[in-house]
């Protein structure tokens, strides 16, 4: 496992506007571009030469998309002249579909973008409405085809469920407008709500409904069915490949304890069995560098108890599950795990414990039960 | 002797008795106000919170009278809830008066009338005391009437003061020494001293609190304690100050301690009478019992491993309360414990928080119960306080539980609810009468069973906090008991047995199972929870299987997060109990303690 390339990750802050859904760190500041591109810039070169060529590059946010053609090309530019990357390495970037025009396709692919990550959320107009997206399905399905139309091959659309006021029918409507553009990718997020955001709060207030856990496990089901149905791998909680090699390398990297190193604010890396993060505000996070420092807000050194917890709690989440020999050293661990094949929670295959999608709705619980009494 | 003043403050809760015993203290100069820390009798943290005297403490305090006579004004402070009546009988035994404080606002209260008449049985002289008369909603001359009326005491002694302000001390002073009469007896007569607290001390072991009748004690007396028998040979007498002082002699009519290397306070009995053992008095005092547990409980380590240490603190605790008795005990469902004997219930509860705070021990405390006799078939009689030993229903011939007589006062338009909550603990042979008028003294037969159970606390909340309620035990009464256990996925979870009533075991299953419900977090499976007698389930319920439990996004930056809070659940975890595949969390054990409101 450690052979694995490492993968690189940058934290684009910016977004267009705030989503009433979102805890993710964003900001909608366009001033603040400039100065954070130097900055990420100074960050890139304290890392340089410390990693092997990269296997994956990852642009995440906030919005990447919303970064003008100038700016990102000066990104890109300044990320190839730090870093080396692996021949046909990934290039993922996350994309709202009301930024993907012509120019700005042309633009991503120009730049070495392989692999989009659009986020439609929903081809449902209330919904989109309910969420705070700017777009309404028929401009997301647009921006799905101009993608394709534009030679990416390797398209991923995110989809949430379990949105206010959703049904089974209206998520299958979505699905099937979703699977009608044959995407090579989709992920299919449960809709989670920091207590403080304001979707959350319109809950609390009786102002939109709440979907509960029941209604939760029958879309989760639905949705593993119908994407199932059309051979589409299951390969983790909430990500769906069209075939195995259309994974997302990337993200399979952080189930695997693959080292990765993230740049930008709030951006958590990876290597050596170190985890360290940096500070999640934008303008101390390029102050610190202007100033000659790292960002890092924290780090921590994994014990090899930690190490196994999270191996426990990625094979629970992944496809792959873990080797059987792996619960050999966990104490009752046989007896447990008998115990959840029984409750069809696991299978057994190929010496490998693999999770059922039952297992998968169960996944934040199951390491608790190997976990030393 | 003639300069001595033996004295007690007794006082509806909140009247302010705590501060007015400060403020005495701090006017006679025995702390300077630098020194001075609100509330000095109080000194542990949970009388400070509760605002409840638990232990009985005394001073000496130095007072210099107006015409400039010094005297000697003995403060006996005592505890303030039925738990520790007898203590306080005794602490007042040792007193000539006491001061009765009423609330310039709030005016006579049950409690206060409770606490007067304690007084009047030992032929005190009561100073009526009226306190917080700097509030704006004082009210004196309606008190007065109050004192005259309701009290039947002569208002026009009624000393006026302001704790809190400070003002008025002085008239309190003034009248201790001159209305509280000096005590009599003669330091000449054979050694008789009447115990009324006893405090542990790391180095020197028992000290006991003490107020001599007749006779005198110095170092080197060899005493015995009358009701025990033991034989000491007494180390050091001395007064109390703030802190212990050494003096050469305890002489009649004085209040002081006694060390004589007593191990520890289980070695004496609070009411017992010191004597000296070669010239002894002819007889005891008056009013000794010896006080038994009447509340019982299994203790367990939340921890199996801290069994250890749950044994150290219990022999430490044990120095300091002569009050709890325990024995080991084991339990199918909890391991290795302790079964504790209790005053009461706040003694437990005193106790439980006491072990967890001061003692750092994280316990599973089992639902309380009582001392009930069965005979048997075989004509054997047999006594438990464990529903764990519970005969086999066939050989019992006869069950009994224990009676107790509740005197409750309480102002008498809470007739109505003080007779429902009475008779809902199935109460009988009410009797009522009218000490004075407006109140309500009414006295029931009531099983000890239907009191452990939050009685005290539902009293007070129907009667608004004016409710005073004391018991004394009477007799074992014929009674149709069961023993109802609580299983959980099948396995009997035998902390969780109890003795019941026949006709409260439905709807006390049904409550507890529905606690069980509320507490016992969701499992990958379901868990029936079922009440039963014998083999029959007479309640259940279930906590239906978790469905989801699953974080959408697992990315670089979640997985701290993610890993922090699962380490957080497996400590959590760790605190749980496991009965067979269940796990139930420490605050099931607890919450079943409780009735439903009523």
């Amino acid at each position: 496992m450690q052979e694995r390339p490492p993968g690189l990750y940058l934290h684009v802050p910016f977004c267009a506007s705030k989503c009433g859904y979102c805890d993710f760190y964003s900001v909608v500041r366009p001033g603040a571009v400039s100065r954070w591109l130097d900055a990420v810039s100074l960050e890139s070169k304290i890392y340089k030469d410390m990693f092997p060529p990269f296997g994956t590059f990852y642009m995440g946010g906030g919005t990447p998309s919303l970064l003008d053609g100038p700016d990102l090309e000066r990104l890109i530019k300044n990320i190839h002249e730090t870093f080396t990357f692996e021949e046909g390495f990934e290039f993922t970037l996350e994309a709202n579909p009301d930024d993907l025009t012509t120019e700005k396709l042309r633009v991503f692919e120009a730049l070495g973008v392989n692999r989009l990550s659009i986020g439609v959320q929903s081809f449902d107009d209330s919904e989109l409405r309910l969420l705070g997206r700017r777009h309404d399905a028929e401009s997301a399905g647009k921006a799905v085809e101009a993608a394709r139309r534009a030679g990416f091959g390797n398209i991923g659309i995110d989809l949430i469920y379990a949105i206010p006021g959703q049904t089974e029918r209206s998520l299958r409507a979505t699905l099937e407008r979703a699977l009608s553009f044959e995407p090579e990718h989709v992920s299919c997020y449960e809709l989670t709500l920091e207590p403080e955001a304001p979707l959350a709060r319109a809950i609390e207030r009786g102002e939109a409904g709440k979907i509960d856990d029941d209604a939760g496990k029958n879309l989760f089901m639905t949705i593993s069915d119908v994407l199932g149905g059309l051979g589409y791998i299951h390969y983790e909680v909430s990500n769906f490949a069209r075939d195995e090699g259309l994974r997302s390398r990337h993200n399979s990297g952080y189930w695997d304890h693959g080292p990765y190193l993230g740049l930008g604010p709030s951006a958590h890396s990876f290597a050596a069995g170190v985890r360290w993060w940096n500070l999640d505000d934008v303008d101390s996070y390029c102050s610190k560098l202007n100033e000659g420092d790292v960002p890092v807000e924290g780090s921590e050194s994994l014990s090899e108890s930690q190490i196994l917890l999270e191996r426990l709690y990625f094979g629970f989440r992944t496809a792959d599950g873990l080797p059987l020999d792996f619960f050999d050293s966990l104490p009752d661990g046989g007896k447990t795990l008998a115990e959840l094949e029984l409750a069809s929670l696991v299978r057994i295959e190929e010496n490998r414990v693999v999770p059922t999608l039952l297992g998968f709705l169960l996944s934040d619980r199951l390491p608790l039960l190997f976990s030393a009494d | 002797m003639e300069r001595i003043r033996n004295f007690s403050i007794i006082a509806h809760i909140d009247h302010g008795k705590s501060t007015l015993a400060d403020r005495l203290i701090q006017h006679t100069g025995l702390v300077s106000d630098r020194e001075f820390r609100d509330q000095l009798l109080d000194s542990m943290d949970l009388e400070r919170e509760r605002g409840i005297t638990i232990k009985t403490q005394a001073i000496r305090l130095p007072y210099v009278s107006k015409s400039g006579e010094k005297y000697v004004l003995n403060l006996i402070d005592t505890p303030g809830h039925v738990d520790f009546s007898y203590e306080v009988s005794r602490a007042l035994a040792s007193c000539e008066g006491v001061l009765l404080l009423v609330d310039a606002s709030q005016g006579v209260e049950a409690q206060t009338l409770a606490n007067m008449y304690a007084a009047m049985e030992h032929d005190l002289e009561i100073i009526p005391v009226i306190n917080k008369i700097d509030l704006p909603s004082a009210d004196i001359d309606r008190v007065k009437e109050e004192i005259e009326i309701e009290l039947g005491l002569d208002s026009d002694g009624a000393v006026l003061c302001s704790a809190k302000e400070g003002t008025g001390i002085e008239g309190v002073l003034d009248a201790i020494v001159e209305r509280i009469p000096p005590p009599s007896g003669d330091s000449h007569n054979p050694l008789s001293a009447l115990v009324f607290d006893a405090q542990y001390d790391p180095f020197r072991g028992a000290i006991i609190s003490c107020r001599l009748f007749d006779g005198s004690v110095k170092a080197g007396d060899p005493i015995r304690f009358m009701s025990m028998g033991t034989v000491y040979k007494v180390e050091e007498v001395g007064i109390f100050h703030l802190e212990r002082t050494e003096s050469d002699a305890l002489r009649a009519g004085e209040v002081g301690y006694i060390i004589a290397g007593i191990k520890t306070v289980s070695d004496t009995r609070i009411g017992d009478t010191v004597t000296n053992d070669i010239r002894p008095a002819s007889e005891q005092l008056p009013g000794f019992k010896d006080v038994k547990p009447v509340v019982f409980s299994s203790i367990y380590p939340i921890d199996a491993d801290d069994n250890t240490a749950l044994s150290d603190a219990l022999e430490r605790y044990e120095l300091n309360d002569a009050a709890l008795v325990y024995q080991r005990d084991s339990s199918v469902a909890l391991g290795q414990g302790y079964r504790c004997g209790f005053l009461g219930l706040l003694h437990m509860e005193i106790f439980q928080e006491r072990l967890e705070r001061e003692f750092g021990q994280a316990i599973v405390m089992t639902a309380p119960s009582v001392r009930y006799r069965f005979e048997l078939e075989s004509g054997e009689t047999v006594v438990i306080d464990n529903p764990e030993y519970y005969p086999d229903p066939s050989h019992i011939k006869e069950a009994r539980e224990p009676y107790i007589r509740a005197i409750i006062i309480f102002p008498e338009r809470y007739l109505g609810a003080v007779m429902k909550l009475c008779l809902a603990r199935r109460g009988e042979n009410s009797r009522f009468s009218y000490p004075v008028s407006g109140r309500i003294e009414l006295l029931f037969d009531m099983p000890l069973a239907e009191v452990v159970y939050d009685f005290y606390d539902k009293l007070k909340n129907i009667t608004q906090g004016y409710g005073s309620f004391d018991y004394e035990m009477i007799d074992y009464r014929p009674s149709r008991l069961v023993k109802l256990d609580i299983l959980v996925n099948g396995d009997k979870v035998d902390a969780l047995s109890v003795i019941v009533h026949e006709e409260r075991a439905r709807s006390r299953s049904v409550e507890i199972c529905e606690r069980l419900k509320e507490e016992i977090p969701r499992h990958l499976f379901k868990v029936a929870i079922q009440g039963a007698i014998g083999g029959k389930i007479i309640a259940r319920t279930n906590v239906s299987a978790m469905r989801k439990d699953v974080t959408a996004k697992c990315y670089g930056g979640d997985i701290t997060r993610k890993r922090k809070l699962l380490e957080k659940q497996a400590k959590g975890k760790r605190r749980m109990k496991m009965v067979g595949q269940v796990m139930i969390p420490q605050s099931a054990f607890v919450s079943v303690l409780k009735t439903k409101d009523e």
